[in-house]
């Protein structure tokens, strides 16, 4: 469980970290709290030979409200989500997610940026921002751009970031009217990765209503038969597990009777969760 | 590399290799054992100390990264007025058996109840979901911190 040897550097800026990440001929990797990469280096699952360390760049710290949307550096961590330390214009649903993340020593320094780079299957980021809409920024070695994280997020620890490319942070829009929104998880145990992520969110009654299923394929699933259902005020628990059934015939065609109910299971408790307050 | 740091209220400088973590680095390089390793990637919280004041992995944080930072371990609360509470509660609770897991329970607890002040056993036990007794002394756990939360909050502490 030790690390193979790798060099470690600290840059000032992002242009500078940019510079450092797209260095030919060497393996690099950013690392921001370090909370999945430090054990996947540990196990020697992933392997580098340089680390650059953003961790202090304040150009990923900014959290910033605008009108429209709500700017989320990718510095932010999981507990300041959870402790509410950066505005929540989403009803609560971020805090949620935040909260049920691994552990409250993880949360201290895992960040936004790093879960929604690193693409994980399993991770909540991934697919709440999906659900809310987001955009995410990154600073690479040409420039600025920025894209939808579900166009961002590609597939099982893919990304569209490319050599010296850095996440800065995510706009987030800000609802139109109070969020209606569902969450629910199934974890073997509290704070272990998942196996299946459910969100519902409804920005504001009669609003078009978005369901996305995590951890159950190789990225972040729209769950587009039960989002329509939903938006036509199916209330019977018949017609929205007809409607997921088509989703997950659809988008996950490999899934085992288990899986089907599992998946099924957490769409209905999110579904429930987010008419319930809506 | 050279790295400078507060460790439990003292400057230390050591010259340490960049995959060193600062599980490694404590126990290691400072001599400071209570600081126990046990799964060594995430999983079990044996490890836990605290950096800038957050309950914090150690198996999980690179020494290089805490450079100019302030980390605190079991050893640094010996006098802790809170953790004096805590330590009582988990000896008349019977809040550890072999005690591997002590340090990080004790920390964990520390971190625990002054989040959450005289929380409920619930609470607690969704909290410490991350840290592994491999004895499974948990109800014993939870009922230390538990009851040192009551105390901690001036409440009556709960019969055992």
């Amino acid at each position: 469980m030790k690390s193979a040897p790798f060099d470690y550097v600290r840059p000032e800026s992002v242009a500078e970290a940019s510079a450092l990440l797209a260095q030919d001929g060497v393996t690099t990797a950013a690392i921001a709290g370090g909370q999945s990469l430090i054990p996947m280096l540990s196990l020697r699952a992933a392997q580098a030979d340089l680390l650059v360390d953003v961790s202090r760049l304040d150009e990923l710290k900014a959290v910033r409200e605008t009108p429209q949307a709500l700017h989320i550096g990718a510095l932010t961590t999981h507990a300041a989500i959870e402790d509410g330390k950066i505005p929540d214009p989403f009803n609560g649903l971020m805090r949620r997610v935040a909260s049920t993340i691994s552990y409250r020593a993880v949360r201290n320094h895992g960040t936004i940026g790093g879960s929604v780079a690193l693409a994980d299957p399993a991770a909540d980021w991934p697919g709440c921002l999906m659900a809310l809409g987001a955009t995410v920024h990154i600073a690479g070695p040409g420039g600025t751009r920025q894209q939808p994280v579900v166009d961002f997020v590609k597939g099982l620890y893919e990304t569209t970031l490319a050599s010296g490319e850095i996440v800065i942070g995510f706009d987030v829009p800000r609802p139109t009217s109070p969020l209606c929104w569902g969450f629910a998880k199934v974890v073997r145990k509290s704070g272990a990765f998942a196996n299946s992520i459910a969100i519902v969110v409804a920005p504001g009654k009669g609003g078009p209503i978005t369901a996305v299923l995590s951890a159950a394929g190789p990225r972040p699933i729209a769950l587009a038969n039960a989002a329509r259902a939903l938006g036509n005020g199916a209330m019977s628990d018949d017609t929205l597990r007809t409607a997921i059934a088509a989703d997950l015939k659809a988008d996950l065609p490999g899934a085992d009777a288990y899986e089907q109910r599992l998946h099924t299971a957490t769409v209905l408790r999110a579904a429930r969760e987010m008419q319930a307050t809506s | 590399m050279k790295i400078t740091l507060t460790l439990n209220g003292s400057k230390v400088t050591h010259d340490v290799e960049p995959r060193e973590t600062l599980a490694d680095f404590v126990r290691d390089r400072c001599g400071l054992t209570a600081t126990h390793l046990g799964c060594e990637h995430g999983a079990c919280g044996a490890c836990t100390v605290v950096l800038d004041g957050e309950v914090t992995r150690a198996c999980l944080m690179l020494a290089v990264m805490c450079d100019g930072r302030t980390v605190e371990t079991l050893e640094g609360f010996r006098n802790h007025p809170a953790m004096e509470v805590i330590r009582k509660h988990f000896h008349e609770c019977h809040g550890l058996q072999c005690g591997f897991c002590t340090p990080g329970m004790l920390l964990m607890a520390r971190d625990i109840l002054a989040r959450k002040p005289g929380c409920d056993a619930d609470t607690v036990r969704y909290e410490l979901s991350g840290q592994i007794c491999r004895c499974t002394g948990y109800s014993g756990i939870v009922k230390s911190i538990v009851s040192a939360g009551q105390e901690l909050a001036g409440k009556a502490p709960a019969k055992a």
